[in-house]
């Protein structure tokens, strides 16, 4: 941020909830068909046919509201949103307008200096995904591939609460999160799953009043969103210090120059002419159902950290990382269970760290790992009962992760196993003392640093297998014999 | 209330109708017409009047989530006026 | 006698009985087609082959004694019905192409019922018009006088019934396009209450109005071809899911101790003095019948016209923006840009009157506009919907003219819309209120019909059959047929 210019930023996820049907019609949602083959006579438009909602549809929506702590609408309505779009088969896309299903609502979120605050949500409402326009090999003219249409999405919107694009990237991750925590969304960019709008505007420093904003349409990752609201900054900020004005817009983001441009095209004689579908009646949601709903829902991302570093006395760091999904956590949880509450530590480290490290290397999620959560524990167990030390265990997982076998039996194959026997200690340190005898009066002499250099030749004669804690009492009391 | 051919541009546009001039002058006498008869509305005094968006005073129904309809592509792109690799052609889409 | 005069009950009972075949009524209806319907132009699509056959499966099912008490009578679908297989224009240069991959629940459920689909009657394009005129295949004449409307939308239906070409014809009724054709026709027409039949596979004009019904010689048919075709369907949401009475059981009912309300907003001065004697001697012979003849009051009945024309044209102009040329329907062949292939497609393929009422539409739901007339429109509309309920609490029925005149000249009113939508001052209010209405001959002035029209409250059809159908047991009115027409071919 330049000085003197302090930036607002809201910002629309469109989530496609996970339900098997279409919103309004009984076409399947599976990504990647065959183009419109997924496309029924209700996604299609047809002349006569109309839309019956889907109740799933209702629920995942009912479920997020509750996630946000955000009040559910008894009566919510469906409106038309009109406008001509090739990829818009009815000529307007059915939304909720004046009254949404959710209303309200929070979020906390987290920044890198440790620092938390709360984003205010305005409100999440049901409506119906568009088409796809494909622009290539038609011989100059558009494909459209209806396979899309009528896709349930839930658009969640923001207050302006954000005053960086650190943070706006920082909610998109925590709804993202959530979203896929409570099973309302897949939340794959790729597939367009998860999409996102931000609404960039400057205003002086301590000014109350809201500057003119622009909107940059259709992000499809965190660092996009990023950069396209840094840009977006540095740009408003340069217009109006040159004594111009905003003009509120809609702009694309361009990944390959970094940068933003207008979308004008989309802007001429904007007026969506908005009114109360009459083929759909007021959707009501009941108590009960809400009550249904809340039941259900799994214990949400905060409380489960909250809940690990009180139980199992993990930093909040550590709890918030093993919460980033729901997945991960319950990994967590049941290499714990496995291992014994006494090694929450241990089991922290190692998935924070080992197993996550290699599900990165191999750009895996979590319910794809090679080592599952019974196999770690089994690993972890050996560290903490001293069969192996961590070094070694480092070891053994990677001849976990390719797939060698259980720990215990790598152990044995490669003969792993700590020498924790005394006497077969003391004979190589012994060994190693008879081979340095310069080194030995030097460290006698005073040099303690060489005490290292012992202890690593020790180490070395046992293939790493010496128990380090005992290597080191013994070449301590033989060296200062 | 009368409207001007301006008007009637506009909202041709809105509605992606062509409009030649004749058509928007009929259309600015005629439209004006309908208007004066519906601005008989605005006299009326609706304070109070809860607007009735339907005459069905019922929930929205909702369906079970499963999926019942089959690709219809072919027989639907019969109807198409131009249809080519299972996509619907239209000039070029500018974005 | 002018074609077949048999009733549809007394066709079903020859048809069980097999003094006739379907077959043989289905030949029959084909052939007064053929023979009169150039002078007519009722028919938009005829469909001799699926009908025979249609025909003689229910014959065989006759045969087996499966068939039910519909099965092998001929009926025709206003083009409006979605029909797999056949072409379903809307009288729309749009969809003149047009071939529906599947049927409406109407269709399906009148087949489903054994009635055997002769074809597709002609009607206002998009339903929007009050005398037929604004269709692509041509106006439709009136068979009482050919240089006359048989009113609209649902004119072809109403002609074919009235010229005897089918017994009946489905047909929908949005501000008064089953009643107001039937009443100028000399027939009954016969509109449920919204929410009672299925709008799925009914190309939508004003879905908040739209209401599909049938247009017959008499109540008695109205009423059992309306039990087949009504019913709650999962695939309206719209849909009512409320058993439907037998409404043949509830006709025989005396009209003693009945209560019929009759407004004096519907007497005012645009009603024609002839049309008005005939009013009054219709509810003479129901008090003679044994009603009780009510006043109530309508104080907001006036506002119905304009409160009409803006929900009516707001709705079609989103129901109608799917006709962009992209997946179905006409696209112009001059287009060069996206832009321009949307803009003349729609202006190629939509006639004057279906794109005046889009401009209105697109007008009042526009920034700016939508509070001073949509939602000052809603307000009025449930005005008039609490005027009616209100009546209803202390009527059973209530009774007044269908059209302020008879069937009025073809040309007449086609210069001056609003002249056109004067036509329906007294149906609308019905379909504002979403309740059931009818229309039943009630005499003639100057040769021409006049239509008594008989509303019930909301998903009270019974109550109006049943005085519909009593006031037809002591009339003869809804008996007399025109003179068939010059046969020949169609133009
Ligand atoms: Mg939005
Ligand atoms: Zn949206």
């Amino acid at each position: 941020m330049s000085g003197g210019w302090e930036p607002v930023i809201g910002l629309e996820i469109h989530a496609q909830l996970a339900t098997r049907s279409k919103i309004f019609s009984g076409a399947a949602t599976a990504y990647g068909a065959a183009p419109n083959t997924q496309a029924c006579l209700v996604d299609l438009g047809y002349p006569g046919v109309l839309p019956v909602l889907n109740a799933e549809a209702v629920r995942l929506a009912v479920r997020f509201g509750l996630a946000i702590g955000a009040s559910i609408a008894s009566r919510s309505v469906f409106a038309r949103k009109n406008y001509f779009y090739p990829d818009l088969p009815k000529g307007y896309q059915i939304s909720q307008y004046e009254l949404p299903v959710v209303q309200g609502g929070s979020l906390r979120i987290e920044l890198d200096d440790g620092s938390s605050r709360t984003v205010r949500l305005t409100r999440a409402h049901l409506e119906e995904d568009a088409g796809k326009s494909l622009h290539e090999n038609f011989h100059g003219l558009s494909g459209i591939d209806l396979n899309r249409a009528g896709t349930p999405l839930l658009e969640i919107v923001s207050e302006p609460d954000m005053r960086s694009a650190k943070e706006a990237a920082a909610y998109m991750r925590r709804i993202h999160q959530l979203v896929r925590w409570i099973g309302i969304c897949d939340g794959n960019m790729q597939e367009g799953s998860f999409r996102c709008d931000a609404n960039v505007s400057v205003r002086p420093a301590g000014s109350t009043q809201l500057g003119t904003r622009t909107e940059i349409k259709n992000l499809n990752s965190f660092r996009f969103l990023e950069r396209a609201i840094l840009f977006e900054i540095d740009r408003q900020i340069g217009v109006l210090e040159d004594g111009g004005r905003i003009v509120q817009e809609t702009r694309l983001y361009d990944p390959d120059r970094d940068q933003t441009r207008s979308m004008r095209s989309k802007e001429e004689a904007n007026d969506y002419r908005y009114f109360p579908d009459p083929d759909l009646l007021p959707l009501e949601i009941s108590e009960a159902l809400i009550a249904e709903v809340r039941a259900t829902l799994p214990e949400l991302p905060d409380a489960r950290a909250q809940r690990l570093v009180a139980e199992a006395g993990l930093g909040a760091g550590e709890a918030t990382l093993l919460t980033a999904s729901r997945e991960l956590a319950d990994y967590f949880e049941a290499v714990l269970a496995a291992v014994g509450p006494g090694h929450a530590r241990l089991a922290a480290t190692w998935v924070n760290g080992e197993l996550a490290a290699a599900l990165n290397r191999d750009a895996l999620g979590i319910e794809a790992a090679r080592v599952d959560a019974q196999a770690l524990a089994g690993l972890l167990a050996r560290i903490a009962d001293q069969t192996i030390s961590g070094k070694i265990a480092k070891e053994v997982f990677e001849a976990m992760w390719a797939g060698e076998g259980s720990a215990d039996q790598i152990i044995d194959r490669k003969g792993l196993r700590q020498i924790t026997d005394s006497s077969a200690l003391e004979q190589v340190i012994d060994q190693v003392i008879a081979a340095n005898p310069g080194q030995v009066a030097e460290y006698r002499a005073g040099k303690d640093k060489l005490f290292g250099f012992f202890v690593g030749q020790v180490m070395k004669l046992t293939a790493g297998k010496g128990n380090p804690a005992q290597v080191n009492e013994l070449l301590r009391r033989k060296l200062a014999s | 209330m009368a409207l001007s051919k301006e008007d009637v541009r506009h909202i041709a546009q809105l509605a992606r109708l062509a409009l030649s001039e004749e058509e928007a002058a009929d259309y600015a006498a005629k439209l004006s017409r309908i208007l004066d008869l519906v601005d008989q509305l605005r006299q009326v005094d609706t304070q109070g009047v809860v607007p009735m968006a339907h005459p069905l005073d019922m929930a929205q129904r909702l369906r079970p989530d499963v999926v019942t309809e089959e690709d219809c592509r072919d027989l639907c792109q019969q109807n198409a006026p131009r249809a080519e690799g299972g996509l619907y052609l239209v000039p070029r889409v500018i974005d | 006698m002018q074609g077949d005069d048999r009733s549809i009950a007394e066709l079903a009972r020859a048809l069980r009985e097999r003094s006739t075949s379907s077959r043989e009524l289905v030949a029959a209806s084909l052939a007064r087609i053929e023979r009169f319907d150039g002078a007519l132009n009722a028919f938009i699509t005829v469909t001799p082959e699926q009908a025979l056959a249609a025909a003689d499966a229910a014959d065989a099912r006759l045969a087996r004694g499966e068939g039910g008490p519909l099965t092998g009578v001929p009926i025709a679908h206003k083009d409006i019905f979605c029909t797999r297989g056949v072409a379903t224009t809307c009288a729309s240069k749009m969809l003149a192409n047009f071939i529906s991959p599947y049927d409406a629940t109407v269709v399906e459920r009148l087949a489903a019922a054994g009635l055997v689909c002769v074809g597709k009657t002609n009607m206002d394009e998009f339903a929007m018009g009050s005398s037929n005129e604004t269709s692509f295949f041509g106006p439709v004449r009136n068979p009482w006088d050919l240089e006359r409307s048989p009113g609209g939308s649902s004119g072809g239906s109403a002609a074919a019934v009235a010229a005897g070409l089918v017994p009946a014809a489905t047909g929908t009724d949005t501000g008064g396009s089953i009643r107001q054709p039937a009443a100028l026709s000399g027939i009954t027409g016969f509109k449920p209450s919204y929410g009672r039949v299925s709008r799925y596979g009914m190309i939508a004009f004003a879905s908040s109005l739209d209401q599909a019904g049938i247009l017959a010689r008499s109540a008695e048919d109205a009423a059992l071809v309306v039990e087949a075709m009504a019913g709650f369907d999962p695939r309206d949401s719209t849909s009512a899911d409320l058993p439907v009475p037998r409404y043949v059981a509830e006709l025989g009912r005396p009209l003693a101790g009945r209560r019929i309300g009759v407004p004096p907003e519907f007497f005012d001065a645009g009603l024609d003095a002839g049309c008005a004697a005939r009013l009054r001697e219709a509810l003479e012979v129901l008090r003679q019948l044994g009603a009780e003849i009510v006043d109530v009051s309508l104080p907001h009945l006036g506002l119905s016209v304009p409160t009409y024309y803006i929900v009516a044209p707001a709705e079609a102009s989103s129901n109608l923006a799917r006709f962009d040329g992209v997946r179905f329907g006409h696209r112009s062949t001059a287009a060069g840009s996206l832009e321009e292939m949307y803009k003349r497609s729609r202006q190629e393929g939509f006639g004057a009157e279906v794109r005046r009422r889009i401009m209105t539409g697109t007008y009042v739901l526009s920034t700016g506009y939508y509070d001073a007339y949509y939602l000052q429109a809603q307000k009025a509309r449930k005005l008039i919907a609490e005027d009616l309920r209100r009546a209803f609490d202390r009527v059973d029925v209530i009774a007044g003219p269908t059209t302020p005149t008879p069937a009025f000249r073809l040309g007449e009113k086609t210069d001056d819309p609003v002249q056109m939508y004067l036509n329906d001052i007294y149906t609308i209010a019905v379909n504002l209120a979403g309740v059931p209405g009818i229309s039943v001959p009630c005499g003639f002035v100057d040769g021409l019909p006049v239509g008594l029209q008989l509303i019930g409250p909301a998903f009270g059809e019974a109550a109006v059959l049943n005085v519909a159908h009593q006031y037809q047991c002591a009339t003869d009115w809804h008996r007399r047929r025109p003179a068939d027409p010059p046969a020949g071919a169609k133009r």
